[in-house]
């Protein structure tokens, strides 16, 4: 049995971490991650037929490199790469949470929009077209309240679909203005040559024109990583060879 | 640039402000994009303090206060509530 990824991303207060309890049954563990004292719990449950690892983003109203927390949520999203994104949404105010979906749509494709807190939407009169949302940001949404354990099911099974690619999500693409556009497509495919193409390639090309300088860094570091031990070897062989 | 145009900072209490440029820069620009100080947005002024800073305002429902070193980088033209 595979064991499927899924990060769990956020505004605060959305109740991410409930959802994550309910799933792992509190089966967590807190870590330190990247060196940073920002803490992610990880969790471990059986759903279906599936295997899956749960890993709780901090909560971020974005993530750009404003705070150590948004460069963990987003290093995870981009480096890690995890089987399914699940965006965890405030179904009491859509507006602001959905920033937050847009920009992880323009990182990876393998996205869930799952609204929370729909019971509380409900009390205070706010109808969420859930069919219109999904058809409008191009992957799968589901409404659930984590709290009261309503839509579980129905979430986890779209989780699953987009986890074995049953469903390969075409998220929408934000059109940004035909200046910054040309400049995307200029950048595009060096980046694509000096990364190669695990990586978002228009993503990234959006964040080097954002000056991005915090993903830059990350982007270093990671890029330094497979280059040293093979480095290594090489001195080593050569040595031998001078014995 | 419209004449009617306004500083966050100046606004009064209670009124309601569309923005239409946000000048405050690095970081804390983008942090405020992403709380929903964007162009077109409409901010309320919904309380200050007593010595006059920082100001709250309501902003995609949300409550935000500010220093005047920010809204004052902030500007925007009354919509509406009451602001005389």
């Amino acid at each position: 049995m595979r064991t499927y990824t899924i990060a769990l991303a956020g505004n605060p207060n959305t109740g991410k971490s409930t959802l994550f309890n309910t799933l792992t049954g509190l089966r967590q563990h807190t870590g330190n991650w990247a060196g940073k004292t920002v803490l992610m719990a990880e969790g471990e449950f059986t759903y279906g037929k599936s295997a899956f690892r749960m890993i709780d983003l901090p909560g971020t109203y974005s993530l750009y490199s404003n705070s150590a927390d948004e460069e963990v949520a987003r290093d995870y999203i981009i480096f890690e790469q995890p089987d399914v994104t699940i965006v965890v949404l405030d179904a009491t105010s859509l507006e602001r949470n959905l920033n937050l979906a847009l920009q992880v749509l323009e990182m990876t494709s393998r996205v869930v929009v799952c609204v929370n807190l729909i019971d509380e939407a409900k009390k205070r009169g706010v109808r969420i077209d859930l069919q219109m949302i999904s058809k409008r940001l191009g992957v799968p949404c589901v409404a659930i309240s984590a709290r009261n354990k309503i839509g579980i099911d129905a979430l986890m099974e779209q989780v699953e679909k987009v986890a074995s690619g049953e469903i390969s999500p075409e998220p929408v693409q934000i059109p940004y203005s035909k200046e910054i556009e040309e400049k995307v497509k200029e950048l595009q495919p060096i980046i694509a040559q000096t990364l190669g193409t695990r990586f978002p390639t228009r993503w990234i090309a959006l964040r080097l024109l954002d000056g991005d300088e915090g993903l830059l860094k990350s982007l270093r570091e990671r890029m330094q990583e497979p280059t040293v031990p093979v480095k290594r070897e090489r001195i080593g062989h050569e040595q031998t060879i001078c014995h | 640039m419209s004449t009617s145009s306004i500083p966050l900072s100046d606004a009064a209490t209670g009124s309601q402000i569309c923005l239409d440029r946000i000048e405050v820069q690095g970081v804390l620009r983008r942090r405020l994009l992403d709380l929903g100080f964007v162009p077109g947005n409409i901010v309320e002024v919904v309380q200050k303090s007593p010595l006059g800073d920082p100001i709250a305002f309501r902003v995609n429902h949300t409550m935000i206060a500010l220093r005047k070193e920010e809204s004052s980088l902030i500007f925007g033209e009354y919509v509406g509530g009451d602001s005389l």
